[in-house]
């Protein structure tokens, strides 16, 4: 008799929770505690290793941060965190199914809270797919996961107040960050600067920030047209004031602002405006029981997602009180990221960085000339594979969208790619743990 | 813990800090990650386990994120498979 064995693949995982939170940043961590306060079974999923979510990856754990004091109130309060696990795909309402480190998770909820955060915009230009082109955020994350970066040189690029915080960190640890190229223009800076006036937590920060910085050549109007080099980065060519500066350098950390991730709300059905998921004042979404903050709601940084959190946590357990009194600071900081997302709006001449040859779909290569003939992000996924790489279009979707004003409409299940055997006991819901077949063994 | 471990990336030792990821050990080796599907060589770029730049081989598993990949004593990441 032969015995095939299939059981490592296809363990599940049952939970069930009153309140599940989706994403383990600020604003998870902040919904998870208000929830849990109250004593009802919260749990959190994260992609991640560990909490914190991409603005505190690796920093729960340092000592009387903010990010720390977050991370011992969700253990406090009890909160189960379900690491290093996604979600997929909802099979029905209350039910997500999710790929954890042992195969599949399948989750159950009574109150949901989507707290699924952000990612860097990436823009294509000729040698953007050259390794240690990274995102600043990207080399940022490399860095605190342990990649040793003293002596390297490092140009910063693209837009967004990230660059700022990335440029320190980098010099911080020993880097040295030969310029800051931001796209947007002084006077949109200025109007900027203006609004962190009324914010005397961001103003201090804006002040260490350029403390942090000083000596480093801060340009604005600027980016990168190329970067160059023989299978890994060696140089990049800056634009600034219709002058072109070819800079040698170790890494190019560039990013162009940051793009909510909608993904799961869309696949759940909740109502999407502006690429933001629409909430109510409670935070709850267009799907009664299914709420969202922090950044999917529109992207205003950590403090407006902590805020935002503690309402959605508290609205989802119904102390509808304590979630108003977070009102008017919300309404404060949301004036606040209103001002931040116009100052780095991306300027109409990016559109024209790429080249004819330029690979704007990098899981499939894909060039910028294939896709002009199209006019749908369907039609150029269903003609050039645009888009059906193992990222599902996470990089080049919101790329073309800039470029050729495609609606992205197509989330589907599975949301990330997704092994097999998770799929095949997702989908039977039962445990094939082996198969015997009968028969004589050679 | 110990502040350092080693891994293997190609048959090769490196050593890297006891927390760090895969993408981290693949960066300091030297080695692309992947080949595109036109023959490119490429590396991590969003460090957040979206892009899925940085897949590996990691201990015989095929297409693992070694962004989202916590470096283990001993471990075997194959980027040449």
């Amino acid at each position: 008799m032969l015995v095939w064995k299939f059981a490592p693949m296809n363990s599940v995982v049952n939970k069930q929770f009153d309140v599940l939170v989706i994403g383990g940043g600020p604003a998870g961590m902040a919904a998870a505690t208000c929830a849990a306060e109250s004593g009802c079974r919260v749990g959190i999923v994260d992609d991640n290793p560990n909490l914190g979510g991409q603005i505190w990856r690796r920093e729960t754990a340092s000592k009387a941060s903010e990010a720390s004091k977050w991370a011992e109130r969700v253990l406090a309060a009890g909160v189960e965190v379900v690491a290093g696990t996604r979600v997929f795909h909802q099979p029905e309402p209350g039910v997500l199914h999710a790929e954890g480190p042992k195969g599949l998770c399948e989750l159950r909820y009574g109150n949901l809270v989507l707290a699924t955060g952000a990612r860097e915009g990436f823009l294509p230009f000729p040698g953007w797919t050259l390794p240690n082109v990274l995102g600043a955020g990207g080399l940022q994350a490399l860095v605190k996961c342990g990649l040793p970066i003293s002596g390297k040189r490092i140009v910063v690029a693209g837009s967004g107040p990230l660059l700022i915080a990335v440029a320190a960190y980098l010099r911080q640890h020993g880097a040295e960050i030969v310029r800051i190229c931001e796209q947007a223009s002084w006077t949109s800076l200025a109007r900027f600067g203006a609004a962190l006036l009324g914010h005397s937590n961001k103003m201090k920060q804006g002040f260490d920030l350029r403390k942090a910085l000083s000596g480093i050549p801060f340009l604005s109007s600027s980016w990168p047209v190329s970067a160059e080099g023989e299978g890994v980065l060696q140089a990049v060519n800056i634009r600034q004031a219709s002058k072109i500066e070819n800079i040698s350098c170790d890494y190019l950390a560039c990013g162009f602002h940051m793009l909510p991730n909608t993904e799961l709300a869309t696949l759940l059905g909740c109502q999407i405006q502006n690429d933001c998921v629409q909430v109510d004042d409670l935070q709850q979404t267009s799907i009664s029981g299914v709420y969202c903050a922090g950044e999917p709601t529109g992207i205003g940084g950590v403090e407006l997602s902590l805020v935002e959190g503690q309402v959605a946590g508290f609205a989802s357990i119904g102390r509808i009180q304590c979630a108003n009194e977070l009102f008017s600071v919300r309404t404060r900081l949301r004036k606040f990221a209103a001002v931040l997302n116009r100052t780095f709006s991306l300027r109409a001449e990016l559109k024209s960085l790429a080249g004819p040859k330029t690979i704007v779909c990098r899981c499939e290569d894909v060039t910028f000339d294939r896709l002009q003939r199209h006019n749908s992000w369907r039609a150029a996924k269903l003609q050039t594979r645009c888009g059906m790489g193992p990222c599902q279009g996470r990089v080049c979707g919101p790329a073309t969208q800039f470029l050729f004003d495609w609606r992205l409409d197509s989330v589907r299940p599975p949301l990330f790619p997704t092994r097999f055997g998770n799929l095949a006991a997702a989908a039977s819901n039962t445990e094939p743990v082996q198969m015997i077949v009968t028969g004589e063994q050679e | 813990m110990p502040e350092s471990i080693t891994v293997s990336v190609n048959g090769r030792p490196v050593v890297v800090a006891s927390a760090a990821t895969v993408a981290v050990a693949m960066v300091l080796a030297g080695a692309a990650c992947r080949v595109s599907a036109s023959g490119e060589l490429r590396g991590p770029l969003c460090g957040m386990g979206i892009c899925f730049e940085c897949r590996a081989v990691i201990n015989g598993t095929q297409h693992c994120r070694s962004c989202q990949v916590l470096c283990s004593a001993g471990m075997e990441i194959r980027t040449d498979e």
